[in-house]
C-alpha cells in the first residue's frame, strides 16, 4: 500500500527489512518469514542502528521489523533517524523485552504495531501483512501495559488531561480482549462489532500512545517509580 | 508490583548513567578539549546552551568589568566542570579564534580599565594579582593537558605528574614559570602591604601563601578524586561481569547442554527451554531481579536509584507469575500471562489465584493445546482473572457428577470467598473461565 510496487495488486510480497543484533535470531526470523512463499520476500538485515538506517535508506522496504533492545539506542533510535527520511516505511516491533518502557518507547517513537518473538511464524506473518496495510498490531502482552500506562487508579494524580489521551471506554474494552488472548475476529464477534472497527479502534489506541502528552508519561513513570 | 510495571523499573535500573561516565557527554556541562582559547569553558557553555560561542565568550568579558567577575566564574567552572574526554571536533576558524583571543585581552583590558579608575579592585592589588592569575592560568592549562595526555595513554598520574605528565621539558617550563608567576604576584602583594604590623603581616603571608598551595596544587587534588571514582566504577563494573558469567554458567549453559543431550525428546526440550527463560527473565527484569533496586542499592551506594524496598509481602502479580510458572513446568504448556494492576495478596485473593490455577490446569489437561492465557486486571472495585485458550472446549452439562475440579476448585472456592465465576464454552470453541471478586475495602 505504501510502497508504489504493493498497489499494483497483492500479488507483490511484502518487503521486509530485519533488524535485531542477533544474527542467531535473524537467521530463524528469514526462514520462518521466507516459508511463507509469495507473501513475504525479506530483502535485508542489519545488527545495528547505523546499518539499520543506512539499510532502510538503500532498500526502502516496506515493512521493517524492528528490535527493541539494541546497543546504541535501539529500535527507538532507528525510528528516530529513519522515520523523517522515509515516512513510508511502516515499522513493526518485535521483542522479547518484559520491560514496558522499553516498548512503550518504540511505540511512542512511531512503530505501527509490537508482537514478541515467541510469536509463531503464521501469526508474524500475519502481523506483517497487516501493518503494511496500515493497521497496528498488539499483542496481549502490549495491551496490558498500555491499559496500565492509561489505567485511572485511585491514588495516581486526577487527570486534566485533554480528551486526546484517555481511552474511550470501547478502546478499553478491545485492549482487554486482546490481553485475554482474543484474535481481532474473535474480539469483533464479543462486542459485536466489525473486524474493521476494531482495527480502528486500536489503531486509535495506538495514536494516543504516540501523542500522549509528557504529563502522562510523567505521571505513569512516576507511579512505577522511575523518575 | 506487576510483572510490567516491575520490569520497567528494572530497565531503568540497568541504563543507569552512572555506569558509563562517558555516557552523558552529551547532556551535562562538559569543556571543550580541541578549539579552546583558554580552557575551553566558554566553548563547553555554548554547547551546553546551545548557543554560538561568541556570545557567550562577549558575556564573560563583559562580567570581567564588574570587579572581575567574569575572570571568577571563569575560574570557577575551570576547576570544577571536568574536560570532554573524548575529542569532538568543533568548529573552529582561524577568525574566531583570533576574535576569542581579542576577547581575552579585551577582558583584561577591562579589568585593568575599572580598577584604574578606583571602581573596582585598587590598583595597588590589582598588579600582583594578574600576575598570580596568569600564572594559575599557566599551571592550570598545563594540567589540562597532561589530562588529555593521559587520556591517551591511559595511564595513572602522580603528584609531579599532574602538571607535567610526559610533556617534556616545555611542560616542566610551563608549570614552573607559572609556579614562579603565582609565587612572585604572591610575594608582590605581601611586600605591598609592608604597611602592616609584624604580627599581622606573618598571618598574612601564611593565608597568602596557603592560598597560593591550594590555586597551584588543585588540579592534583581534583584529579585524586576523580581518579578515586573512576577507580570505583570499574571494579563495580569488573564485579558485574564476573557475577554476569557466573549466573550465565549456572543458568543458560548447563541448560544447553541439557537439551543437548535430551535433542530426541521434544518434550522435555520444550520444557527445559521454557522454564529457563523464564527463570532468565526473572533474573533480568523481575522486581528483585537482575537490575532491581534492591540489586541497584547495594552495589552502587550512590546512584539515583530509589533505596530498596521492603519485599515484605508478595503480591499478585508475582503469585499470579509463579503459579504460571509452575503449570508451565508441570504440564509442559505455555502460560501467557498478562497482569494489569497490583495489589498486595490476602486469602481471598489467593484462593482465586488458586482458582485460577485450577483452571489452568484443566486447559493443560484436557484442551489440547501448546497455549494458555490469563489476564489478570486488579480494579478498584474488583479483581478479575480470566483463564482462555483456543482448545477443544466442553459442554458444559455433560460433565459428569463425579468430576470435582470445575465445581470444587473453581466454583466453590469462588463462592466460599464471595466471588463469581462465568464459563464460555463449547465444543471446538475453547474455553474461557472469568473469575470476579470484589474487593472489600481499599487494600492497595
Amino acid at each position: 500500500m505504501n510502497h508504489p510496487e504493493a498497489k499494483t495488486g497483492q500479488t507483490q510480497p511484502v518487503r521486509v527489512f530485519l533488524v535485531d543484533d542477533h544474527a542467531l535470531f535473524r537467521t530463524g526470523a528469514k526462514a520462518e518469514l521466507t516459508n511463507a512463499s509469495g507473501i513475504i520476500e525479506v530483502v535485508g538485515e542489519a545488527g545495528s542502528v547505523g546499518e539499520a538506517v543506512a539499510g532502510i535508506g538503500h532498500f526502502e522496504p516496506d515493512v521493517v521489523l524492528l528490535d527493541v533492545h539494541m546497543p546504541d539506542g535501539g529500535g527507538a533510535e532507528v525510528l528516530r533517524r529513519a522515520r523523517k527520511t522515509h515516512p513510508n516505511v511502516v515499522f513493526l516491533a518485535l521483542s522479547v523485552s518484559d520491560a514496558a518502557e522499553d516498548v512503550i518507547a518504540v511505540i511512542r517513537a512511531g512503530a505501527r504495531g509490537y508482537v514478541t518473538k515467541t510469536i509463531s511464524a503464521r501469526e508474524l506473518v500475519d502481523a506483517v501483512v497487516r501493518v503494511h496495510h496500515g493497521d497496528a498490531v498488539f499483542s496481549p502482552r502490549l495491551a496490558g501495559f498500555v491499559l496500565d500506562a492509561f489505567a485511572d487508579r485511585p491514588g495516581a494524580a486526577p487527570i486534566n488531561d485533554p480528551e486526546l489521551d484517555l481511552l474511550t471506554p470501547r478502546e478499553r474494552d478491545v485492549l482487554r480482549l486482546l490481553a485475554r488472548g482474543y484474535a481481532y475476529k474473535e474480539i469483533a464477534a464479543e462486542l459485536f462489532i466489525s473486524v474493521k472497527t476494531v482495527e480502528t479502534h486500536v489503531s486509535s489506541v495506538l495514536r494516543k500512545t504516540q501523542l500522549s502528552n509528557r504529563y502522562e508519561l510523567s505521571r505513569w513513570a512516576t507511579d512505577r517509580r522511575l523518575i | 508490583m506487576s510483572a510490567a510495571a516491575g520490569s520497567q523499573r528494572t530497565a531503568q535500573a540497568r541504563r543507569d548513567p552512572r555506569t558509563s561516565a562517558e555516557a552523558t557527554t552529551g547532556r551535562t556541562l562538559r569543556r571543550r578539549r580541541s578549539s579552546r582559547v583558554i580552557a575551553g569553558v566558554a566553548g563547553g557553555l555554548a554547547d551546553h546552551l546551545r548557543v554560538d560561542v561568541r556570545w557567550v565568550r562577549v558575556i564573560i568579558t563583559l562580567l570581567a568589568a564588574v570587579d572581575g567577575l567574569g575572570v571568577v566564574v571563569y575560574g570557577a567552572l575551570w576547576a570544577v566542570v571536568r574536560q570532554r574526554s573524548v575529542d569532538v571536533a568543533e568548529p573552529d576558524s582561524p577568525r574566531e579564534r583570533t576574535q576569542a583571543i581579542g576577547m581575552v585581552v579585551l577582558g583584561f583590558g577591562l579589568l585593568v580599565a575599572t580598577s584604574s579608575f578606583g571602581q573596582g579592585l585598587s590598583g595597588q592589588l590589582f598588579f600582583p594579582a594578574s600576575v598570580a592569575l596568569i600564572g594559575a592560568v599557566l599551571v592550570w592549562r598545563e594540567a589540562d593537558e597532561t589530562q588529555r595526555r593521559r587520556w591517551a595513554q591511559g595511564a595513572r598520574t602522580g603528584v609531579a605528574e599532574v602538571f607535567i605528565g610526559n610533556g617534556g621539558r616545555g611542560a616542566i617550563i610551563r608549570s614552573l614559570s607559572g609556579a614562579a608567576l603565582v609565587i612572585t604576584g604572591i610575594v608582590v602583594l605581601l611586600v605591598d602591604s609592608l604597611a602592616l604590623a609584624p604580627l599581622q603581616f606573618a598571618l598574612l603571608s601564611v593565608i597568602v601563601t596557603l592560598i597560593g598551595t591550594a590555586v597551584l596544587t588543585l588540579p592534583w587534588w581534583l584529579r585524586l578524586v576523580r581518579d578515586l571514582d573512576e577507580e570505583r566504577f570499574a571494579r563495580i563494573r569488573t564485579e558485574e561481569r564476573a557475577e554476569i558469567a557466573a549466573h550465565l554458567h549456572d543458568s543458560v549453559l548447563q541448560t544447553l547442554a541439557l537439551i543437548q543431550k535430551q535433542a530426541e525428546n521434544d518434550k522435555e526440550v520444550r520444557r527445559l527451554a521454557r522454564s529457563q527463560e523464564r527463570q532468565l527473565r526473572t533474573w533480568l527484569y523481575g522486581a528483585t531481579g537482575y537490575g532491581g533496586s534492591s540489586r541497584a542499592g547495594g552495589a552502587d551506594a550512590d546512584t539515583d536509584a530509589p533505596p530498596a524496598e521492603p519485599t515484605s509481602a508478595k503480591t499478585l502479580a508475582e503469585v499470579v507469575s509463579e503459579v504460571c510458572g509452575e503449570v508451565e513446568d508441570t504440564f509442559a504448556i505455555k502460560v501467557q500471562q498478562v497482569v494489569v494492576g497490583d495489589c498486595e495478596v490476602d486469602d481471598r485473593v489467593l484462593a482465586a489465584v488458586w482458582a485460577a490455577r485450577e483452571a489452568m490446569v484443566n486447559a493443560a489437561k484436557h484442551a489440547e493445546v501448546g497455549e494458555v492465557s490469563v489476564f489478570v486486571e486488579i480494579e478498584p472495585e474488583q479483581i478479575e482473572l480470566f483463564v482462555r485458550d483456543r482448545g477443544k472446549g466442553f459442554d458444559p452439562t455433560t460433565v459428569s457428577q463425579d468430576r470435582h475440579g470445575l465445581a470444587d476448585s473453581i466454583h466453590g472456592r469462588m463462592e466460599r470467598h464471595g466471588g463469581t465465576v462465568r464459563l464460555r464454552t463449547a465444543p471446538g470453541e475453547g474455553t474461557e473461565v472469568a473469575l470476579r471478586l470484589p474487593r472489600t475495602g481499599d487494600k492497595r
